[in-house]
């Protein structure tokens, strides 16, 4: 059935995709490994008319910058602390919604509710809930005069408010609080896999099991984890690889500063640092460490492959 | 094995008591978690909402009130008019409707082209187009920076629109559902004399209504909570998105931010979120859980 | 271990709300299955026997009634505790463990006095698998299996923890039908060897019949009738079960008994006492006609099929309710194909008569 007529028509349909394909996707491709090897190259210098070498200055240089670093260090951490933790509770949260019937609809559209937020938005609130209210989101000689929830919580249980985002606070504790945001953002997707999962697992492995004098620890680990193994694969890979690409949650909550007021660009992703690099007009630095990027994630999800191979059942 | 079975008979008045305690204990256990991590995940919700309406006073309160003492609304016509939502939900809606509408059309007719008609090359294309939507997206960020720069395009409402037509993903997805139709129909129609437009748009796109559905709700939500791209290159007030109008309209490193009001307009942004998740729930989550992508 | 079921009674709510009746899928069963005994619950589909079958189980809850393994009163507890084998109609073999897992599987889940060391969970897994034949295939993924081979590790695994009582849910239904015979007989073979009492279910009759020390006959709930194989197939209590019983099935026609004399038609075929004058249904067996040129029964013949050992002669009938009457006929007879008619004589152990009404089965004595 190839008529040429065929032919024609199909190129037809599809030469809007094609054309805007090729300017916003596949010319980028090439375009920014090009310019990753420019060495220095500037999309203003380059409009002046200066020459780039061919090379791979770009990528030395953002090895050795300090904020590449501490980027690198803060995308890593994250993703580490956050992955198997929402996994773990995802997995947690969706067999008991697989047991129960009762409310089971209503929960489920509960926990689903933080995927239709706005990261941003939703950020501004948790940073008011971790907030200390009050004089003092300045300088350090202002007067703390109250504690936002959290802190308040924490003192009505007879500890001591602690300082979580703003001027003076610690590494940790912000960090902190980006996991506990990044875990509650990325609870919703995961659950919903994992739940579609468990519902799709046989029935009747369970009865055999029950028949077998299975206890409900033992249906769990050998039968429920190992049926669902490729939901689970699905679930960490996605999640290492939206891990790596954090950055609109951090500005949610610390704002554009991505930091304590004291401490601007503390927090810092990958992402963070290539945008940081864009505006200012250093493209070729931004490309080289878009490359580092991929190259990485890529890394990560062979590896994620590579062990799955072994365990998953299908 | 000719011997009698050898399980020892258990008391059995013993084990089925102790099987009811093990039986309801369990299940209050796991009502009781599902519980605290349904409140945990709805609190900042609760605490947006209440903190929305309460006076600057009231919020600063050393011992916090959990249920407002008077309903300051009037925080809400302060968060309208400070972070400007009227232009911001203006231009929003603006560039959601026409890239939504654009995008569908292009959508369609390349999910149609990938699904029905043949032509040299087909699977290899698709198989191309598919190996794209592993490349992180900041990878062509930067091009398209470029790119839209030298074409002139800042601050206007078609950088906003026009790279981002065509998704891969979403011809994926639609082109999955294209293939479930029967390739009979198809033919039938030929035989009946109906043109492939008139098949496309006649049969096909009604027969997908609900993945469409899903690719219009997730596009919309793509709209509402763009910031990155925006921000590099669409901030000016004219053209200015909700989400970068929301974050910019607030932050503030002297004097005090009023709190509820910027929760207010918080509320504001994340209404039309949640109306659409009431009542197009099924659509969304359909579609979520074919992907993984958000927008 | 015997099992006792003592008015069990299973109700399954409607549905829809609206309309719809609730469905009494078991009613009202009673009955004491001794032990070391293989039992066959035989129906068509929708009798109740899988069931039965599940709340024997544990695994579905009776609306009433109760259920004894021995003295023990079971009704109340889990599947888990009753330490039955249950070999499901799709086997259910965990499809991510090899088949020496799936069989160990039980043995690690027994707890207290019963528990094993690793060594005697493997030589019980080993035993168990040498008795069904499948010691050469332990390491193999149950995807790795044939059909049969899958069953023969289902039976394993219920046979290993060695339970009060096996149940088996339509174990031949997903064989083909060389390998039907084949595990049929196995399935006797084992349950003699290991003198488990043994439940299986299925709505083959001949499967039943052949295997079984005692068949149950369900139809839509309610038990038809119970006994030995034999004894039910000569002595149906009512038509369903003469119907469902017999391969080819019973003739049934419609008759009257007139003076101690039953009439089919115009022929008076046999001579019954006792019996009131009445419009009945008449089942014949087709192993139950002898060929006679004056016979009394006289039918228009249609076809004679050789079968080589016996001549199956089917010819039709103004009372045949049948569609045409089939009867077995050894082939010594010669038989005239150029006749219209055939004659018969009819063996009168081979008749059953039936209330018209209630199709119940009207005994008498044969004069």
């Amino acid at each position: 059935m190839v008529d040429s007529k065929q032919k024609w028509k199909a190129w037809l349909y599809l030469s809007p995709a094609i054309v805007l394909l090729l300017v916003f996707t596949v010319w980028p491709i090439f375009n920014t490994v090009r310019m990753a090897f420019l060495e220095n190259y500037s999309g203003l210098k380059a409009a002046a008319g200066m020459q780039f070498n061919f090379g791979i200055g770009n990528f030395l240089k953002v090895i050795e910058y300090k904020r590449f670093v501490q980027c690198l260090k803060n995308t890593v951490l994250l993703c580490v602390l956050t992955v198997p933790i929402s996994t773990l509770l995802a997995l947690l949260i969706a067999v008991a919604l697989n047991s129960i019937k009762f409310l089971q609809k209503g929960l489920q559209t509960i926990f689903f509710l933080p995927y239709v937020t706005n990261s941003i938005a939703i950020g501004m609130v948790f940073a008011a809930m971790f907030n200390i209210v009050g004089s003092f989101y300045g300088t350090e000689n202002e007067l703390i005069v109250t504690a936002g929830i959290i802190n308040n919580v924490i003192e009505f249980f007879g500890g001591e408010h602690i300082n979580w985002i703003n001027y003076g606070s610690t590494y940790e504790a912000n960090m902190f609080v980006m996991v506990v945001y990044i875990v509650w953002n990325a609870l919703p997707f995961k659950i919903l896999v994992l739940l579609g999962g468990l519902q799709s697992i046989n029935k009747q492995y369970y009865d055999a099991a029950k028949v077998d004098g299975t206890p409900r620890r033992r249906v769990f680990t050998h039968i429920t984890v190992p049926l669902l193994s490729p939901m689970l694969a699905y679930v960490i890979i996605t999640g290492f690889i939206g891990g790596f690409k954090e950055y609109t949650s951090i500005v949610g909550i610390f704002g554009e500063n991505m930091g304590p007021p004291n401490d601007a660009g503390r927090l810092n992703t990958m992402v963070g640092f290539i945008y940081d690099a864009l505006e200012t007009n250093s493209q070729g630095r931004a490309s080289a460490a878009a490359l580092i990027l991929f190259a990485i994630i890529l890394a990560v999800t062979m590896i994620n492959n590579q062990v799955s191979k072994k365990r998953i059942h299908y | 094995m000719s011997e009698k079975n050898t399980m020892q008979e258990r008391n059995m008045t013993q084990v089925s008591a102790r099987q009811k305690i093990v039986h309801g204990a369990s299940r209050t256990l796991t009502y009781a978690f599902l519980i605290a991590m349904a409140v945990i995940v709805l609190f900042p919700f609760y605490w947006m909402l209440i903190s929305s309406v309460k006076s600057l006073d009231e919020y600063r309160l050393n011992v916090p009130t959990f249920w407002p003492r008077q309903l300051l609304l009037s925080n809400y016509v302060d968060a309208f008019n400070t972070a400007s939502l009227g232009r911001l939900f203006y231009n929003t809606m603006l560039v959601g409707v026409v890239s939504t509408i654009l995008s569908l059309i292009i959508t369609v007719l390349s999910a149609f082209a990938f699904a029905r008609l043949e032509f040299k090359g087909r699977d290899t294309m698709f198989g191309l187009l598919l190996a794209t939507m592993m490349i992180p997206g900041e990878l062509f960020t930067i091009t398209n920076y470029s790119t839209v720069t030298q074409l002139g395009w800042m601050n206007t409402y078609t950088v906003l629109i026009v790279p981002f037509l065509v998704s891969v993903f979403y011809i994926f997805l639609l082109r999955q559902n294209f293939m479930q139709i029967p390739n009979e129909l198809y033919l039938a129609a030929k035989v009946d004399g109906t043109s492939d437009w008139k098949y496309l748009w006649k049969i096909m796109v009604p027969l997908a209504l609900p993945t469409l559905i899903s690719i219009t709700i997730l596009k919309m939500m793509g709209a509402w909570n763009s910031y990155i791209w925006p921000r590099l290159v669409a901030n000016d007030e004219a053209h200015r998105m909700i989400t970068n109008g929301l974050r910019n309209a607030f932050t503030d490193t002297t004097g005090d931010v009023n709190y509820p009001v910027q929760m207010a307009a918080v509320a504001l942004v994340s209404a039309p979120l949640f109306l659409v998740f009431v009542f197009l729930r099924k659509y969304i989550m359909a579609g979520v859980s074919r992907s993984g992508i958000k927008g | 271990m015997k099992v006792v079921l003592q008015n069990l009674t299973k109700i399954f709510p409607s549905r829809d709300k609206k309309a719809g009746k609730e469905v009494v899928a078991v009613n009202d069963f009673t009955f004491e299955i001794p032990d070391g005994k293989l039992i066959g619950l035989l129906g068509p589909s929708g009798c109740g026997k899988s069931t039965t079958l599940y709340m024997i189980s544990g695994l579905q809850k009776p609306t009433s009634g109760k259920i004894f393994f021995g003295d023990d009163d079971v009704t109340e507890l889990s599947t888990e505790n009753r330490g039955i084998g249950l070999v499901f109609q799709n086997y259910a073999l965990y499809p991510h463990m090899t088949v020496k897992q799936n069989i160990l599987f039980p043995l690690q889940n027994l707890k207290g006095a019963d528990k094993l060391t690793k060594d005697q969970m493997l030589e019980r897994a080993y035993e168990v698998a040498k008795l069904v034949q499948i010691d050469e295939l332990m390491e193999r993924k149950p995807s790795e299996l044939s059909g049969g081979q899958q069953q023969r590790v289902a039976i394993a695994r219920a046979l290993v923890k060695m339970p009060r009582v096996l149940l088996l849910d339509e174990p031949l239904s997903n064989l083909d039908a060389r390998l039907r015979l084949q595990t049929r007989e196995e399935i006797r073979r084992i349950q003699k060897e290991t003198n488990i009492t043994t439940v299986f279910v299925t709505h083959d009759q001949e499967e039943a019949m052949s295997i079984s020390d005692m068949i149950v006959v369900m139809k839509l709930g309610v038990v038809q009738q119970i006994g030995k194989p034999q004894e039910v197939y000569d002595d149906p209590t009512n038509l369903f079960v003469a119907k469902f019983l017999g391969t080819p099935p019973i003739n049934v026609l419609s008759g009257r008994v007139e003076n101690g004399r039953v009439y089919i038609g115009k022929d008076a075929i046999m001579d019954v006492k006792g019996v009131e004058n009445q419009e009945v249904i008449i089942g014949i067996r087709p192993e139950g006609f002898e060929l006679n040129e004056n016979g009394a029964l006289r039918c228009e013949m249609n076809n004679v099929e050789v079968m080589g050992r016996d001549v199956s002669i089917v010819s039709t009938n103004p009372a045949s309710i049948s569609p045409c009457i089939r009867s077995i006929i050894n082939a010594d007879n010669k038989v005239d194909l150029a006749n219209k008619t055939v004659r018969y004589n009819v063996k009168p152990h081979k008749v059953f008569l039936f209330n018209k009404e209630t199709e119940e089965r009207i005994r008498y004595e044969v004069k």
